[in-house]
């Protein structure tokens, strides 16, 4: 165990190095390492959000809403259906996730069945799929009717509301500029965010707390709104509340005559009549059709602006507008009017977003952190060389250099992997300071014993290492499962420190068996001692 | 031999306090459950759920005020401490009935009463909120990480040694935990996900010592295969002795430095792993080991030995 070929001692010089290497970029400033030399590598350890300040925040789309939107939309198709073909229906209602109804001619199932089977095709070419199958399920039993959408349908359409909603949750976030933010799905309808450097995520959280669902539609001026009588509206118009006044209640018809689908840009701005901050926008061809239709045929009317169900305003249409652009106003401030305008421009949710978790960290904290963190680590350190060096003499001293080289090697490999240092990641260094000696302690103690039992110094010191070893290897491995239970099953920072842990165990017995041997064998051919001071 | 090399050739008779020991040891079991069961463990809003908030004011503030001024918003209990330092103070919001939807406001009502309230100028170091889905899936997956830790454990050692040793090790593992457990809960000390990452620590630090014990065992019942077991159980004790004592201290240097200088955020981690350090230690000499004694482990080693030395 003391002989080293030529070989083995100048690859563990040069892993010496490239782990020295990889590790120095950590003591320089980002402005100094852009003048190294290429050969020597840039990249630093990755500072988790609490070492750096930031914002984590996890989101769950709320994909239950877009069943119900669906089924409700189906129950409205069945209902025109019905009546368009003159069939007398009874008892139409949506029960547990389904739509049940009787009609009075049982002679009629059988073609009805088929006709509710044509439907399902023309939901199905709205939600883009290429599937043949039908996405609708239908029982019956006599008379009563029972339709439901298919689990694999409903599958499909909440995996595609998720990836929808990441992609619109990034254009959110890119409108605001903010640094590097990491978007990524976690699970099956979540999505984690992470904002370095920002500590309020107010902000953030009240642009995706909406939908921002715009549609334009007619106020029904038939009938006004009746407080003593809230939840009567004429058939085909609903009852919505007011954006800036929650009292006030506007009867708009359910018909959507314009969407926010149809916009291709949003600005905020002035008015310039008033100075009122507003929200410019124009439509794509065929919205500025479609707006130009309406609001030539309905001069004088009031025309409901609604967002996410309520009513932003609803201003007297004036003069036909043709051109496709219009102003939201709607006694704004003027963040809010361009909070609105990134909304408008990045597009509507396809579900709601509900924030199930939020971790915020100021950077005074983060920087707190890191440095109580520097400063046990040093005090840590020197804590444990001394006491290896007063226990051991000069073997204490071999292992306190393959100690600090231990620790570099952490901090190079973690800068190489890019992992995430996070603040339990600093305390699992700070535990592997103290582990890591457990491998030379294990040596040392058997070339003691072995010393004692009358062997020679060169016998004690091979026979040292060669049955310390598989010691060494099951106590390690132990240590290293429980490692990787917590990478598995931890999140975030405890993770973090999962991954230090582990990477201190590997260092550990490597640099014991490489760089502590190599130093005694050295020191044994050398000084040839006659005796051991251990 | 160096002036303070320490611990060599003991011939200290540990096994003669294995039946103290075990005493000893159930008492505290018998306690912490106790413990337990009286006073549960106080969770952080990570198993809880609810809003932490830690800010830092430019004037000390009187917390018996703000914690009235907190406690009149009707956000239900809110608790206010003192945190590291008397001008850092440390806010809890219990969770808010409603589901996950429910939590998000109370950053807010707290932030402006915190700004109308305070005379001094209030800067927010950290925010959390956990809402009900996730909290329940971190207990869980709390509770699942150390039993699969326990159970891997288990299997490691049953496949590296005998199943007395895998029985031995694994009652000594759940005596660390179920101890660590109870002082957490004695102390009420705050349990979050990163005691879980400590109890894991120790669950990996405790089973490296007993390991460290057993192998010695081993080699010392193919060693002296008509010695009694006790004595041979004080031997391979005496044996790796040093060894033990050696890695506990340099381990809790560590510690003690990152409890000292670590700062508030990391304080009850490093307890935890400190105390496991402790009991750990205890446990590998005066639970595991005496436990093989009382597990009949097998005596016959002649076939495996003869493999073993013809490697050697």
């Amino acid at each position: 165990m003391l002989h080293f070929s030529r070989s083995k001692i100048i690859s563990i010089i040069a892993i010496s190095i490239i782990a020295i290497l990889l590790a120095l970029p950590n003591l320089f400033s980002d402005q100094k390492i852009s003048k190294f030399p290429s050969f020597i590598p840039s990249q630093k350890v990755n500072l988790g959000l609490d070492l750096q300040g930031g914002s984590h925040l996890l989101l769950e789309v709320d994909t239950a809403s877009i069943k119900i939107e669906k089924i409700e939309d189906l129950t409205f198709d069945i209902r025109r259906m019905l009546k368009k073909d003159g069939v007398k229906y009874s008892n139409l209602k949506i029960v547990e996730d389904s739509i049940n109804f009787r009609i009075s001619d049982t002679s009629l199932v059988n073609s009805l069945v088929s006709d509710i089977k044509d439907l399902s095709q023309s939901i199905s070419q709205n939600a883009l799929s290429a599937q043949n199958k039908s996405n609708l399920e239908i029982q019956t039993n006599n008379n009563l009717i029972n339709v439901s959408l298919t689990e694999d349908y409903l599958k499909q359409i909440a995996i595609s509301a998720v990836n929808q909603s990441i992609e619109i949750v990034r254009r959110r976030i890119d409108e605001l500029g903010t640094r590097e933010p990491t978007i990524q799905k976690q699970g099956i309808s979540r999505i984690l965010i992470q904002l370095p450097g920002l500590d309020d995520p107010e902000r953030i959280k009240s642009l995706l707390g909406q939908t921002a669902k715009l549609t334009f539609k007619l106020v029904d001026q038939r009938s006004s709104y009746d407080p003593n009588n809230p939840t009567k509206a004429p058939v085909g118009s609903e009852i919505l509340p007011s954006d800036s006044n929650s009292e006030f209640k506007y009867i708009v018809k359910k018909k959507v005559m314009v969407g926010g689908e149809n916009l291709v840009d949003a600005q905020p701005g002035f008015d310039p009549q008033t100075n009122e901050p507003v929200v410019n926008f124009r439509f794509d061809r065929i919205g500025a059709k479609k707006f130009g239709k309406v609001t030539k045929a309905n001069i004088g009317k009031p025309f409901a602006i609604i967002l996410d169900n309520k009513v932003v305003s609803a201003p007297v249409i004036r003069d036909a507008i043709l051109g496709g652009s219009g102003q939201i106003s709607g006694g704004f401030s003027a963040e809010e009017a361009a909070d609105l305008a990134v909304l408008l421009r990045a597009g509507a949710l396809p579900a709601p977003l509900i924030i199930l978790e939020e971790r915020s960290v100021g950077p005074d904290l983060g920087a707190d952190s890191i440095f109580a963190g520097k400063i046990a680590a040093l005090i840590g350190f020197i804590a444990v060389i001394i006491f290896m060096v007063l226990i051991y003499r000069s073997f204490g001293f071999f292992a306190d250099i393959a100690l600090i080289l231990n620790l570099v090697m952490v901090l190079g490999i973690l800068s190489l992997l890019q992992a995430t240092l996070t603040l339990p990641g600093i305390a699992g260094i700070i535990l592997t300071i103290g582990m890591a000696v457990d491998a030379n302690v294990l040596i040392f103690e058997r070339i003691k014993e072995e010393l004692r039992n009358g062997s020679s110094v060169i016998n004690s010191i091979d026979s040292g290492y060669k049955r310390a070893l598989s010691t060494i290897l099951d106590a390690n491995i132990t240590t290293l499962i429980a490692a990787s239970i917590l990478f598995f099953m931890g999140s975030g920072p405890v993770k973090g420190f999962s991954v230090t842990l582990a990477i201190g165990i590997f260092t550990s017995v490597f640099t014991a068996f490489t760089v502590t041997r190599l130093m005694v064998a050295i020191y044994v051919s050398r000084v040839k001692p006659k005796e051991l001071r251990l | 031999m160096s002036i303070f090399s320490f611990a060599t050739n003991t011939k200290i008779k540990f096994l003669a306090l294995r039946k103290p020991a075990f005493i000893l040891s159930t008492i505290l079991i018998i306690s912490s459950v106790l413990i337990y069961s009286f006073n549960g463990l106080n969770f952080g809003i990570d198993f809880r759920g609810g809003t932490l908030i830690e800010i830092e004011t430019s004037e000390t503030e009187n917390l018996s005020t703000l914690r009235k001024s907190l406690n009149s918003l009707d956000l239900g209990d809110v608790q206010v401490q003192e945190f590291g330092s008397p001008k850092n103070i440390l806010i809890r919001v219990e969770q808010q009935a409603g589901g996950d939807k429910s939590q998000q406001n109370v950053v807010n009502i707290v932030k402006t009463e915190l700004n109308s309230s305070l005379n001094s100028e209030v800067n927010f170091r950290r925010t959390e909120v956990v809402g009900p889905k996730v909290s329940s899936e971190l207990i869980k997956a709390g509770i699942i990480a150390i039993v699969v830790a326990v159970f891997a454990m288990l299997i490691y050692i049953w496949f590296r040694f005998e199943w007395q040793f895998s029985l031995g090790a694994v009652i000594a593992l759940i005596h660390d935990v179920l101890l660590t457990l109870g002082i957490f809960s004695l102390l009420q000390l705050e349990f979050n996900l990163s005691i879980i990452a400590a109890i894991l620590t120790i669950v990996g630090y405790s089973m490296n010592d007993t390991v460290v014990v057993y192998d010695r065992v081993r080699e010392n019942l193919r060693k002296h295969r008509k010695k009694e077991i006790l004595d041979l159980l004080n031997i391979s004790i005496n044996e790796t002795l040093s060894r033990t004592i050696m890695t506990s201290v340099t381990t809790l240097l560590a510690l003690s430095s990152l409890y000292i200088f670590g700062g508030s955020v990391i304080k009850g981690f490093t307890f935890a792993m400190i105390w496991g350090v402790l009991v750990g230690t205890y446990s590998s000499i005066f639970i595991a080991a005496p436990l093989l004694n009382y597990l009949k482990v097998k005596r016959d080693w002649t076939t495996t030995s003869a493999v073993e030395s013809t490697q050697k």
